[in-house]
């Protein structure tokens, strides 16, 4: 596919060019305690990350104006629900030495995606493994690993071992190294202006 | 930056699971056989040596709202400039550049599908670039904390 060079027009460089408008708000999930919109915020600092002092869900509590016990008993909840995954430290891995990243992209037929995911699934190496759509007839590919290391030859080697351990040689894939990270942020769900409010 | 044992545990044991009590950091001192200070020490050092994202929560893709990968293929040499069009949106939340044609990689979140489609059009249409609309059809491993091997013989390196 060939492209000519972008036209770089006013209105992409213009901040408020980037803003779309808002959708609706969201229908009330059960809870007792806090507001609706007590709830927002506090998945706001949850996304943000907790305060880094002896009593951090108080110090979220009185920023809601409301209980620690409240807080405490909402994140419970949301974990319980399963609606948050992990609570803890979000690390870097780039900063930690883990460099090479590799994201795996496999083309397989669609009967056997659920086997083959489930043998990638189980190597210690692949950290995530999802199926995603084929774009034919730019992108053929449905299954996404991805494998952290910290050098690009051992990521490869290690590539080519679980390959083969899994018999998939005949299968078409592609390897797609990162070597830019432009933005590295916790996803911000609860944002509720789209646009762009960092300009 | 050397990290002090202390650190490494912290990192290695609470990438999940964090207390929810009172005075959780003290919880942490005392499994680690440390003080308050010092855990809060350490974690406000990671966090100014930017290896330390944050200490929050990571919130499931399809229950917290809509989410999607998406590529774009950038002509090299405007790489920069559409990747800092990409960055402007509070709903990408990772932005790579890839070795393929399909070069810039990233991850846009919103509260609602609404709110995703439009921030996708806009970016088609500020960059002039068809979006490779990736969602997520099956999850089938996601193992969001890793275990860091911390080797004393390799520094760690600062990358970006």
């Amino acid at each position: 596919m060939t492209q000519t060079r972008l036209a770089k027009t006013q209105e992409a460089l213009n901040p408020a060019a980037l803003s779309v408008p808002c959708a609706p708000e969201d229908k009330a999930p059960d809870n007792e305690t806090l507001t609706l919109e007590q709830q927002r915020q506090l998945r706001v600092y949850l996304e943000q990350g907790l305060p880094l002092s002896p009593r951090p869900y108080q110090e979220i509590a009185a920023r809601l104006n409301t209980s620690e016990a409240a807080v405490i008993s909402q994140i419970n909840y949301w974990q319980q629900q399963s609606l948050i995954r992990r609570l803890g430290l979000v690390v870097k891995h780039r900063q930690l030495g883990y460099c090479a990243n590799a994201m795996v992209v496999w083309d397989i037929e669609d009967q056997d995606v659920d086997r083959i995911a489930g043998q990638l699934s189980a190597r210690g190496e692949v950290s995530l493994c999802y199926q995603r759509p084929r774009r034919l007839p730019h992108w053929s590919y449905n299954l996404f690993c991805m494998i952290h290391g910290k050098n690009k030859e051992a990521v490869l080697r290690q590539i080519e071992v679980l390959t083969r351990e899994l018999e998939l040689n005949h299968i078409k894939k592609d390897v797609l190294f990162s070597y830019k990270a432009f933005k590295q942020q916790g996803a911000r769900y609860s944002q509720r202006k789209p646009g762009n409010d960092r300009a | 930056m050397n990290l002090s044992l202390l650190q490494q545990q912290l990192i290695n044991h609470w990438q999940k699971d964090f207390p929810l009590i009172s005075s959780p950091y003290a919880q942490l001192a005392k499994e680690l056989g440390s003080s308050e200070a010092e855990v809060l020490e350490a974690l406000k050092a990671l966090e100014q040596a930017d290896i330390l994202s944050r200490l929050g929560a990571v919130f499931d893709h399809k229950k917290a709202g809509a989410s999607t990968l998406a590529a774009l293929m950038v002509p090299e040499e405007d790489l920069e400039y559409v990747a800092d069009i990409v960055n402007k949106f509070e709903q990408v939340n990772h932005n790579y550049a890839r070795e393929h044609d399909y070069n810039l990689w990233f991850v846009v979140t919103a509260a609602d599908d609404f709110i995703l489609q439009r921030v996708l059009a806009r970016i088609e249409q500020l960059t002039g670039l068809t979006v490779l609309v990736l969602p997520m059809e099956k999850a089938f491993h996601i193992d969001l904390s890793f275990q860091i091997d911390f080797d004393s013989k390799q520094p760690l390196a600062r990358v970006n």
